[in-house]
């Protein structure tokens, strides 16, 4: 992909090269887009949201700096280990998070050869490999050493696993759509596609998606224990989260992940259903969309992300149980009648 | 002096036999867990501490632990002259606070044979409302707080925030007003209040509105709230449960209308609301209605507020007559009565206080046994205690 | 159409209209919020008033008011009359570690020598400097906000301050 960039100025380098330049900058962005959706949502829609002002003075405009400095803050703290702890497991269960988040972004398109890899699997790959997080979840319920952190994981990992299919699902459809799993393909089918004949603005799968897209976004919310689904980490208020013996350095992975993760499962939903780095009437091979084609997507995760957090700030939190059976009893059966539906149409109109 | 102005329910003193079975064992059971939510905690509202037995998600039983806040009112009264005791009763319940005087020189001004003059008690009604829609918008923002939602909060303390500021102009202090003298009051309203305390209820009827909309349509909260913690009339009754709490099993009591008159209240119309449910969703909607129907009560007060002087005559130095004298009023936490026993000279010789949230805590035992553990938490919130007003 | 919306989705809207209104922070150190004329901020002295009588530092609920005087000979009003005794104010110290702000001892003072006053800025770092001596509580007398008029249908006391 940057033999294309470079290659049409004449200049080669090398496959060790590009790879190291695309890590490079899928390292850089989770911080980034952790940094800007913590920024830009958490810190001033909630806040506005509240009535009230959020920081306005670190870094002088706006308290830009505020979680840049809370970043370094928690880097110089201490890195304390329960003494029972497991250490090993202990150190590695951010990791695990931070490397299911990083694994992503490998498939995520945004600009006409701009991506790291265009597996044609790449949904499925995408939710697959972002499920990894449960394994760093119960790495760090278990290896807390803590009866109460266990419960916690346990009962986190439910939550994740039962989340997972509703959000699996929901997405066939667009695949069935679409015609093709790649997520590139699906920006194309989107671009090229026609609603009843219509094609200026193309079709963008909301439209005939919704269903869908609702259940997409719903356990999206799940997925990233965010309110309404955030029983596992404010249960931390009664019994503990498994996030309770983290501090420091290990506790901002964490965070990272989070946020990185909300980054980019609102990457994936803009590609899925919003039409992605393409904006309808513009050409799409063209070579300006190299640089117009990541401020479109940009500009569509903000939206998807600022539903996500407005929906995470306005519900109270749903019971475990009540959880569960959202999940199992109401969410599955309606991506399944999505699926069917779909299936109707496409089949026969 | 007894009051007879207790709803006639028959209690069956079969539902006291839960007393003793919820008292606890707290040596460690190996099969049990116990559950500590100590005094220090960010779900209970200030030092309770609870004991909970628990087994996997289900509560076997529980125990409040109070007294960490314990300030020794009753014995400080003894020593204080009855203006010094107004100040410090104040912050019995430090939310609505102006309520908390208003039984107290009630009492003194009986044993006195003082009438305050009629400006005097609709003002006093005024403030005392004023602080019911105060603490009440404060509950309606936090209770879902404690169920998971982070923006009322936000809200509530915003809205009270104009209550607040109201009550500032007028007495001096936002929250701790120290107003009430024995024979009326200290100062007279300053100039424009009445028509900033009209704008005031405004806001208050539209965050009212916000929060119906916001939070009582919520399916969310309604899932977890709704069949949460059901109090039985009966059993609150006998635990001594009053105010919204009572209110919303369905018992149809409201001391400013079945007690003896206090201050302005027969002179207004007003409803008692009650909900048949008795769960934590009914505690909420029977608050949110009693804001409303206090703001509608604070604007009849505006309208029909005679002129006229704000404090009676009274001799210099005031000594109350030898005497006791019980007086309950229907304060915003529930029933606050208190019995003052004076012998003659300027403060009274014993003053026993009777808190509402004392009581209203006091059912936890019998009500937490059962329910899951994330329940717990709402429960608590619904109940609306003030640890100053548990502990004293 | 009568399509009732779920009550979660109708939720939405009241922080979105929150939202896109103006906030109400009042940003501290750079805006100050205007305080009304009652606020109990701070008790001012006028020394000139005060006969150390000790009225105010009896009624005290916290007793944080320390007042010394001496007596002093002074002439005689008129002109052949008896020489007086006058109470002469050696301290008058309050402790506003202690103070509740409760202004019992402003409203006994017969001689109207203690004022309420808005000021609230005079946080220190030792709980045993906010012990204030009549210098500074002299000082607090500007800040003392004047007399404002009482609502329509009030009736002033005889003798109001």
């Amino acid at each position: 992909m940057m033999n294309l960039l470079f290659a049409s100025n004449g200049i080669d380098i090398g496959w060790g090269t590009t790879t190291a330049i695309k890590t490079a900058v899928v390292l850089g962005t989770i911080p980034a887009g952790a940094l800007i959706l913590g920024y830009v949502f958490l810190l001033k829609m909630m806040s506005h949201m509240q009535s009230r002002l959020g920081p306005m003075d670190p870094g002088g405009f706006h308290g830009w700096f505020q979680l840049v400095g809370d970043g370094m803050k928690f880097l110089q703290k201490e890195d304390i280990m329960p003494e029972d702890a497991d250490k090993r497991v202990f150190a590695m269960a951010p990791i695990v998070v931070l490397i299911s988040t990083f694994l992503v972004y490998v498939v995520i398109p945004v600009g006409p050869s701009l991506y790291v890899r265009d597996l044609n699997v790449g949904v499925f790959y995408a939710l697959a490999v972002s499920s990894l997080s449960v394994i760093g979840v119960l790495m760090a319920g278990w290896a807390s050493s803590s009866k109460f952190a266990l419960l916690g994981a346990l009962r986190a990992a439910a939550q994740l696993i039962a989340y997972e299919l509703p959000l699996l699902l929901a997405v066939v459809g667009v695949v069935m759509q679409a015609r093709t799993a790649s997520l590139q393909g699906i920006v194309e089918a989107q671009h090229e596609g026609a609603i009843f004949g219509w094609d200026s603005i193309g079709l963008p799968f909301i439209f005939t998606q919704f269903i869908g897209f609702g259940l997409f976004m719903i356990a999206a919310q799940a997925e990233l224990t965010q309110p309404p689904f955030d029983m596992p980490v404010a249960e931390s208020e009664l019994v503990s989260g498994y996030m309770v013996e983290y501090t420091g350095f290990r506790f901002l992975f964490f965070f990272m992940g989070e946020f990185g993760t909300a980054f980019a499962f609102s990457a994936i939903a803009a590609t899925l259903f919003l039409g992605g780095w393409t904006l309808p009437g513009l050409d799409m091979d063209a070579e300006y969309m190299k640089i117009v084609g990541p401020i479109v997507l940009f500009t569509k995760i903000m939206l998807i992300a600022f539903l996500m957090f407005w929906a995470r700030f306005t519900y109270p939190r749903f019971r475990e149980d009540q959880l569960q059976k959202l999940a199992w009893k109401y969410l599955i059966p309606l991506s399944v009648i999505n699926i069917l539906v779909t299936a109707a149409f496409i089949v026969w109109i | 002096m007894t009051t007879d102005s207790t709803p006639m329910i028959d209690i069956d003193p079969r539902d006291m036999h839960h007393l003793a079975q919820a008292q606890m064992n707290v040596e460690l059971d190996t099969g049990d867990m116990i559950l500590n939510m100590g005094p220090q905690h960010p779900a209970t509202h200030g030092t309770l501490r609870l004991v909970v037995r628990l087994d996997g998600e289900r509560v076997l039983a529980a125990d409040p632990i109070i007294g960490y806040m314990h300030r020794g009112y009753e014995k400080l009264t003894e020593y204080r002259t009855y203006p010094q005791i107004t100040t410090l009763i104040n912050r019995i319940d430090w939310l609505s606070s102006f309520a908390n005087e208003v039984p107290f020189i009630h009492g003194a001004e009986k044993l006195m044979d003082i009438e305050a003059p009629d400006r005097a008690q609709y003002i006093r009604t005024i403030l005392t409302e004023l602080s019911r829609i105060a603490t009440f918008i404060l509950f309606l923002g936090e209770m879902p707080l404690q169920v998971g939602a982070i923006t009322p909060a936000f809200y509530g303390f915003r809205d009270r925030e104009h209550v607040l500021n109201l009550i500032e102009s007028a007495t001096g202090g936002r929250f701790h007003p120290n107003f009430n003298r024995i024979g009326g009051l200290k100062d007279d309203l300053p100039w424009g209040w009445t028509g900033e305390c009209r704008r005031v209820l405004d806001i208050c009827a539209k965050s009212c509105d916000d929060f119906e909309r916001l939070i009582v349509g919520n399916e969310i909260f309604q899932a977890r709230t709704r069949g949460v913690g059901i109090i039985t009339p009966e059993a609150g009754l006998a635990y001594g449960v009053s105010g919204s709490n009572i209110r919303a099993s369905g018992v149809d009591w409201d001391l400013r209308r079945d007690g003896p008159d206090y201050l302005s209240y027969k002179d207004i119309d007003f409803k008692v609301w009650t909900h048949p449910d008795g769960d934590s969703f009914s505690r909420y909607w029977v608050r949110l209605q009693e804001t409303r129907e206090s703001i509608k009560m604070v604007r009849q007060l505006l309208d029909k507020l005679p002129s006229g002087p704000v404090m009676a005559k009274v001799p210099r130095i005031i000594k109350v007559p030898e005497g006791e004298i019980w007086v309950e009023t229907e304060n915003p936490l529930g029933q606050m009565g208190y019995y003052i026993y004076s012998k003659g000279s300027t403060g009274p010789f014993r003053t026993k206080i009777r808190s509402a949230s004392f009581s209203n805590v006091s059912i936890c035992p019998w009500l937490l046994q059962g329910i899951y553990v994330p329940d717990v938490v709402t429960v608590l919130a619904s109940l609306y205690f003030i640890l100053g007003d548990i502990d004293r | 159409m009568a399509f009732k919306l779920p009550g979660v989705i109708k939720g939405l809207t009241v922080p979105f209209r929150t939202m896109t209104q103006p906030t109400v922070t009042v940003q501290y150190p750079h805006e100050k919020e205007e305080l009304a004329p009652r606020t109990r901020g701070v008790i001012a002295l006028k020394e000139e008033n005060c006969t150390a009588c000790m009225l105010c530092s009896r009624s005290c609920p916290d007793w944080c008011i320390y007042i010394e005087g001496h007596k002093e000979k002074a002439p005689p009003r008129r002109e052949g009359g008896k020489e007086r005794l006058v109470n002469i104010l050696d301290r008058f110290d309050i402790d506003y570690g202690l103070c509740m702000y409760c202004g019992i001892c402003v409203e006994v003072c017969p001689f109207d020598a203690l004022f309420w006053s808005p000021e609230f800025e005079y946080s220190e770092f030792k709980i045993a400097k906010l012990l204030h001596d009549k210098d500074v509580l002299g000082e607090w007398m500007e800040t003392v906000p004047e007399v404002e008029p009482l609502e329509a249908g009030a009736v002033a006391p005889k003798g109001a301050k």
